[in-house]
């Protein structure tokens, strides 16, 4: 896309969102480059949830340009959202595990709608290696609300790599777990950067987390992108706006 | 003139349950179709109501006979009592009762578990996941409800007659066979037919209003109680209401 560096997966450009009269995002601008973790930083209540769910078609902004491995999102019918949220993983704040499903048909589950035709053997294994890859090959058959708070995040995380995704999007992945567990979870992150080479836009405030993962932070104030820099340069401003997070 | 703020939101819940039962078509016919979902709802929705449907049938059937014998002795027509529990029970009280019991159960737990998987954000993950949560979650719900409700009023209503047929032997004697061809006797078309029909109705409004409550409902955990709550109370509510249309209807019909 013009205006934008060729190698951004993800570029969103001056996008607006209200609720009402409210104004949530106000001509929000930035980039995911190719294989980078950008973090995104903002109060509780700024408006992250709601900037990553217009990126995956879940809400409908006002105005402003989504664009996402090369299509642009808002103008996209039902089959081509389709054909891009098999290609975007999204970790959601809450989880989301479905809890009428054991472990194995939460992960069978976007595997059988979005790859309609995928035999018995191949889903099988990829949940395997899904649930491997996170740690909880033993919990298969178990139900969501016979795990712990940690483990069901790694069983979300498991089901949003089991498409292998081009990009995942994760919605605050260590708030609301101990700091040992936010700490594996951040980990795994790292990892799967590493290993499928998949470019992500974490939201967090968990200052530990966005060190360890973050390539580049965009701060979210009053619903446009305030700064976007690496997390050393942003930790030196003196700006209050920026300062704020870093205590 | 400025309409009190109740006045405003009761239209504006209207009208928002309007839409919602548009969509409700609109996604019925058009493919693809959730038919594993929609038999797994009906074994749900209908085959666990069973039970309770089957109880309160045959309590209100006996008690019912109890009740009335009284009168129907003191005007003289005690043989009468099989014909009027099964007219009673076959036109209005059988499907009301359970109907309104039904509501109870299958409302707010529709209600309660849409409300919970919007909350804790499974409907959202459904939608990325390739699946059109209202088909999947709503349309099968609703269609099950509305054509389970029927088949339970049934049940329960020979349950209820068998309920009947008991109560009548406490004090006199009347064989099975002989109980049942009363009630055939008399019972006409035009009474089975239209309390038939309504069931149909009032298995789509419980479906429909607990979905709606569910799908719609605010954040936290209180809201999903609040939305469990509300769908029971309207859809009760609803019964009674179609029933009234319903009964206005058979009479201008003449079916009556
Ligand atoms: N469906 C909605 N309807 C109305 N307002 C909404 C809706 N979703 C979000 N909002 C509002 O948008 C604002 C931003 O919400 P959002 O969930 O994005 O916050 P957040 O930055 O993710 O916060 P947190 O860190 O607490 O998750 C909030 O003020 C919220 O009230
Ligand atoms: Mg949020």
């Amino acid at each position: 896309m013009e205006g934008h560096s060729s190698d951004a997966v993800i570029a969103i450009d001056k996008l607006v969102k209200k609720f009402g009269e409210k104004v949530v995002l106000n001509e929000f601008t930035v980039d995911l480059k190719r294989g980078e973790n950008l973090v995104v930083l903002g109060r509780s209540g700024s408006g992250k949830s709601v900037l990553i769910k217009c990126v995956i078609g879940l809400m409908r902004p006002e105005s402003g340009t989504i664009n996402v491995l090369g299509e642009d999102v808002l103008s996209l019918d039902h089959d081509g959202l389709d054909n891009i949220r098999s290609r975007v993983g999204f970790l959601f704040q809450s989880n989301a595990l479905y809890d009428s499903m054991t472990v194995k048909q939460n992960l069978e589950f976007p595997m059988r709608r979005h790859l309609k035709n995928i035999d018995f053997k191949e889903s099988m294994d990829r949940i395997m290696d899904a649930l491997e890859n996170v740690g909880l090959a033993h919990t298969l058959n178990m139900m969501p609300s016979e795990l712990s708070g940690g483990m069901q995040k790694r069983i979300a995380l498991a089901r949003t790599l089991i498409l292998n995704p081009e990009i995942i999007l994760y919605d605050e992945p260590t708030t609301g777990l101990d700091p040992i567990t936010g700490k594996e979870i951040t980990l795994l992150i790292k990892d799967i950067q590493e290993k499928y080479k998949t470019s992500s836009i974490i939201i967090s405030h968990d200052m530990k987390c966005v060190k360890r993962a973050a390539d580049r932070i965009a701060v979210l104030v009053n619903g446009s992108c305030y700064a976007v820099d690496t997390y050393d340069n942003l930790k030196r401003s003196s700006d209050p706006n920026i300062n704020q997070f870093f205590e | 003139m400025r309409m009190p703020d109740s006045f405003n939101k009761y239209l504006d819940e209207t009208g928002a349950t309007s839409r919602f039962t548009y969509r409700y078509f609109h996604e019925l016919v058009r493919p693809r179709y959730e038919i594993r979902q929609f038999l797994r709802q009906c074994y749900l929705i209908g085959y666990t109501s069973l039970p309770l449907i089957g109880i309160t049938g045959f309590i209100m059937g006996l008690v019912l006979t109890i009740q009335l014998r009284p009168s129907l002795i003191s005007y003289g027509v005690e043989s009468q009592l099989p014909v009027m529990v099964a007219l009673a029970i076959v036109r209005e009280i059988g499907p009301v009762i359970t109907a309104l019991i039904f509501a109870g159960k299958i409302s707010s737990s529709i209600g309660a578990e849409l409300g919970s998987m919007k909350v804790t954000e499974q409907i959202d993950a459904m939608e990325v996941s390739g699946t059109n949560p209202f088909k999947y979650l709503v349309v099968t719900r609703v269609a099950a409800s509305t054509l389970m409700l029927p088949v339970l009023v049934m049940i329960s209503d020979a349950i209820s007659l068998y309920g009947s047929y008991l109560g009548v032997n406490i004090r006199g004697n009347t064989s099975l066979r002989l109980f049942f061809f009363q009630v055939f006797q008399t019972l006409q078309f035009g009474d089975v037919l239209p309390a038939f029909i309504k069931t149909f109705f009032f298995g789509f409004a419980i479906g429909i209003i607990g979905c709606y409550k569910g799908y719609n409902s605010s954040k936290g955990t209180e809201g999903v109680g609040r939305s469990a709550n509300s769908a029971v109370v309207v859809s009760s509510l609803m019964v009674f209401i179609i029933d009234l249309i319903a009964v206005q209807i058979t009479d201008i019909l003449g079916l009556n």
